[in-house]
């Protein structure tokens, strides 16, 4: 691992070990926060997976009356029946916080409450598998916005362990490491010089007692 | 106050009229890609789209990956499913996790 390009000094020193105890709680922190996520992300794929499945399932079923109408019915009469809804739709969106990482919560609502009030067309020139579908679809319109919900969730949570797992692995081993071997490098060229001077003194000293008289020599 | 849409070819997605979403014809990706962008900036939350045009999309519906506002969710259509939408969910777990760990090992 590459050391960092710094003169090895004491501040340098102290000033990296104090880098190295931030980013040891920085590395912590996040992996903490990356574990977590992964448990809610998880959760949530598992149950969004199943929704999705069922949602399927249904829809198929939906879009099996709407085939029958249409070729019962000439498709300008179809286009005519659903020309002006009598339902409309409105989405109440507000965000809830996992992790710091805001999610959709999607709220419905709908102008009329009751589900036999929906129909936009007369009973009596449409085929009666319309209605079913149409009402098949109604009853769907909370699992579709719940499975949207989820779906986003998934993806958003996504991003966010990702981005998190890059930081981590950033600091497990590139940074840490890095920050390790340069306090290594200088702690061991600051010992070196201290040798040097220890060695220095012990000469100049013999040098002294040698010139005083006092010298074995 | 938001709303929610749907987009796809006429006979799978006329049915969701009645239910009071917005529903926009499309029959050619491009513009599938068109009503998609003009959704989103109406103020749509939600915007369901069915996998056959998803499919063809797939780099517009990725600009709206990572906004929180608007929500692209690909929906069957009357030709059946595709397995776009649960392969968007594999695609979410191999982005966090690293791998595809919701495969069963007998898929390949």
């Amino acid at each position: 691992m590459a050391r960092l390009n710094v003169n090895p000094t004491r501040m340098e020193l102290s000033n990296l070990k104090r880098k190295l105890a931030t980013a040891r709680r920085g590395h912590k922190l996040l992996k903490d926060k990356r574990d977590e996520l992964m448990r809610q992300f998880l959760d949530i794929v598992k149950n969004c997976q199943l929704l999705r499945l069922e949602v399927e399932k249904e829809l198929q079923q939906a879009y099996q009356g709407f085939a029958a109408a249409s070729a019962l019915l000439p498709p300008e009469m179809l286009e005519q029946a659903f020309l002006y809804p009598k339902q409309s739709v409105e989405i109440d969106m507000s965000f809830k916080n996992v992790m710091s990482v805001s999610v959709p919560v999607y709220e419905i609502k709908t102008k009329t409450d009751d589900t036999a009030d929906i129909f936009p067309y007369s009973f009596a020139t449409t085929p009666g598998e319309l209605d079913d579908s149409v009402m098949k679809l109604s009853e769907l319109l909370q699992k579709l916005l719940k499975l949207a919900e989820m779906e986003k969730t998934v993806k958003l949570l996504a991003q966010e362990i990702e981005k998190t797992r890059r930081r981590v692995n950033a600091l497990e081993y590139v940074m840490i490491p890095q920050y390790q071997e340069t306090i290594r490098y200088i702690v061991m060229k600051l010992d070196e010089n201290e040798r040097g001077n220890t060695t220095r003194l012990m000469k100049v000293k013999d040098m002294m007692l040698q010139q005083a008289g006092y010298g074995e020599g | 106050m938001y709303k929610a849409a749907v987009i796809g070819d006429r006979q799978s997605v006329m049915g969701f009229k009645a239910l009071g979403l917005t529903v926009k014809f499309a029959d050619t990706p491009q513009q599938a890609a068109d009503e998609l962008h003009s959704l989103a900036k109406n103020g749509h939350a939600v915007i369901y789209i069915t996998e056959q045009l998803a499919a063809s999309i797939s780099a517009d519906i990725a600009e709206y990956l990572d906004t929180p506002e608007v929500a692209v969710i690909p929906i069957p259509s009357k030709d059946g499913v595709l397995g776009i939408g649960d392969r968007e969910l594999h695609s979410a777990v191999e982005r966090a996790v690293g791998a595809d760990i919701l495969r069963s090992p007998d898929e390949n």
